[in-house]
Parts: C-alpha cells; structure tokens; sequence
C-alpha cells in the first residue's frame, strides 16, 4: 500500500525523463517542433516564372526542374539563418552532386546580388520573388527553406532551416540517392 | 492668426497621414465583405508565430496572407475558396479549427475523453467514500470504544489550558 505514494514521484520521474529525451533530439536536430510537413509532398512542383536574379529579361521558372533531381533553396540577404548554411551549399556546388536553384525571397536586388557577391553564388540560377508570392504557392512559412524536387518536377522533400553537413548527410543523401534510383 | 492655423492644420494632417501609413486599411465593397475578412483572417493561423491568428500577427507572411486573403475577397471567392487556397499550401495546420479525420480524431474528441476519464474516477471514488463511512451502524466495536475511554481518561488527568 505504501507504493502508492511513489506513484506520483514514479510519473514526475517518467515526464523528466521524456522531456530529457525530446530536448536531446531537438538538440541532435532529429526533432522540430515548429517543423510542419509540407502540404506538397509528392505533389507536383507549384509552376511558376520568375525574372532571374542577376539578368531580368531571363526567367527561371518550373520547367528548370524537369529531367533531373534538384534542390530549391528559398533565400533571402535579410535571413542570418541563410549565411550559416550558405557555405556548404558553396561546398556541394562545386562538387557538382546536385543542381541548386535558388528562390531568393522578399528582397531587393541589390541587397540579394551583393550577398551573392560577397559569399559567393551555389546557384545554377535564382529566381526574384520580390513580392513573395511564389513563396507562397510553395507554401514557405520561414527562410530558409529548401525542397528536393524529382525529374518529374514532384516534390519529395521540404526541410525548414539550415541544410548543414549532418543534415544532408542524414536526411537528403539518402533520399537523393533512392530519388536518381527510380525509374523517370 | 490665421496663418497660424493652417499651418498648425498642416501640420496636423501630415502626422495624421504618416500613422496612417503604418496600419494596412482593406478597403471593402460592403460590410459583409469586411466582416468575411475580419472573420477568416481570426481562424488562419500565421505559419510563423503559430500562436497567432493571421489577423493578431505582424509578422511579413501574416501580412503577406492578410494581402492574399483580401484579394480573393474582393475578386468575389467564396470562404470555402480561399480556406482551401490555404490549405493546400500550408495544409490543415493553417487552420485553428482543422477538419475531423482520424489524425485530428484524438484532437477533437480528447476533451471529452478527459472529462469521461475524470468522471469515471470521482465516482468511482464518491461510491468507495460511501461504502466505507456507511458500512456497519457506525457504533463503535469494543476494541474502539475502550481507547476511546482511556483517550478521555488521559485527557481529564491532564487538562491542558
């Protein structure tokens, strides 16, 4: 009988425990509270034409994507987040493993091709989306953003916040990978 | 004098021009339109902060869907419309009443499941409560009613102020 009593300290015990446990994962980047899955996934690409950043007679748009597994990488000069995943995109650009588009988001010009200028440009091509509209057709909520798109312009994969190392090597090799497997 | 005024006016309409700037006014066709806008922009819920309501938050993308919102108002789209514009973007969590499915099943139907939960256990507390302090006649057995003579006994050889 006298158990009972540890019931109440036995359910505090399980809680620490659970709340040690989430708090580990969202440190090791395994767990995002604030990480919504993307209402597109497996759903074709939203289509759209945008001026190109550096030249704007040029359009990007969706038929870029088409014919081969590619990263969209929604960006802004405004966003700190940006900077710190910029330099392994810089990385993975000049290993040439994947092509990069870029969405660079509510912002100017200017401000976005001096960014480019000084940290160096991992895009094949970026598209302006000065207005944010395109942003939300593909549903972003947060900068940066960045989606694998298939060789049929599906996408396969959103992931808010910073793509590092780990998190490639985790979450979009193996996928990339499985992605160029498939028959398209 | 005169002169005074009108510049004192002047002044007075410039800074009421410039606050006027920092809010966003939608501009609607009647009425039911503005309370349509006032109504949606309360049940969408920002992306961002996640804690707000489109309409509560400042944030760009609010604000940005605040804009959208009002747009497909005007061009005459129905709520159905526009909720679903939505949700295909941003899916049911854009929502703060998301649709029954079996994943919002234990969302909606939790509350009540507590409640049924709690019910459960006070009565059945409020039954054992009964059953132990009704059981017997409630005289006292032997045993009790000797330590309940020697605790008066004690007592009244040592009357303590």
């Amino acid at each position: 009988m006298k158990a009972r009593f540890l019931v109440p300290l036995a359910i505090f015990g399980a809680l620490v425990g659970l709340f040690w446990f989430m708090l580990n994962q969202m440190n090791a980047g395994e767990y995002n509270p604030r990480e919504l899955p993307s209402a597109l996934l497996d759903k074709p690409a939203p289509t759209f034409e945008l001026p190109d950043l550096h030249d704007p007679a040029k359009s990007v748009g969706t038929p870029n994507f088409i014919g081969q597994v590619s990263l969209f990488n929604v960006w802004a000069s405004w966003c700190v987040s940006c900077r710190v995943e910029h330099p392994f995109f810089m990385e993975l650009a000049r290993s040439g493993e994947i092509p990069i588009y870029g969405l660079n988001y509510k912002d100017t010009r200017a401000d976005a091709l001096r960014w480019l200028d000084q940290l160096g440009d991992p895009y094949v091509a970026s598209a302006f989306d000065e207005a944010g509209r395109v942003g939300i057709d593909w549903g972003v909520y947060g900068v940066p953003e960045t989606f694998v798109v298939d060789r049929a312009g599906k996408i396969r994969m959103r992931f808010p916040g910073p793509v590092t190392r780990e998190v490639w090597e985790r979450r979009f090799s193996p996928l990339i990978a499985q992605l160029r497997s498939e028959q398209g | 004098m005169n002169r005074g005024r009108a510049l004192l006016l002047a002044l007075l309409l410039a800074v009421a021009s410039v606050s006027w700037a920092a809010i966003e006014s939608f501009e609607f066709d009647s009425p039911e339109q503005e309370a349509r806008f006032k109504q949606l922009s309360g049940e969408l819920r920002c992306l961002v902060c996640q804690n707000q309501s489109i309409g509560d938050s400042n944030a760009e993308l609010a604000q940005d869907l605040r804009r959208e919102v009002y747009q497909m108002i005007k061009a005459g789209q129905s709520d159905a419309e526009i909720v679903d514009f939505l949700v295909a973007r941003y899916g049911d969590f854009v929502l703060y009443r998301p649709p029954v499915t079996t994943t919002t099943a234990l969302l909606w139907a939790g509350p009540f499941l507590l409640i049924a939960i709690g019910l459960f256990f006070l009565l059945r507390f409020i039954r054992t409560r009964v059953a132990t302090t009704t059981a017997g006649d409630g005289a006292l057995s032997a045993e009790e009613q000797a330590r309940l003579d020697a605790l008066l006994q004690n007592s009244a050889k040592d009357p303590r102020p």
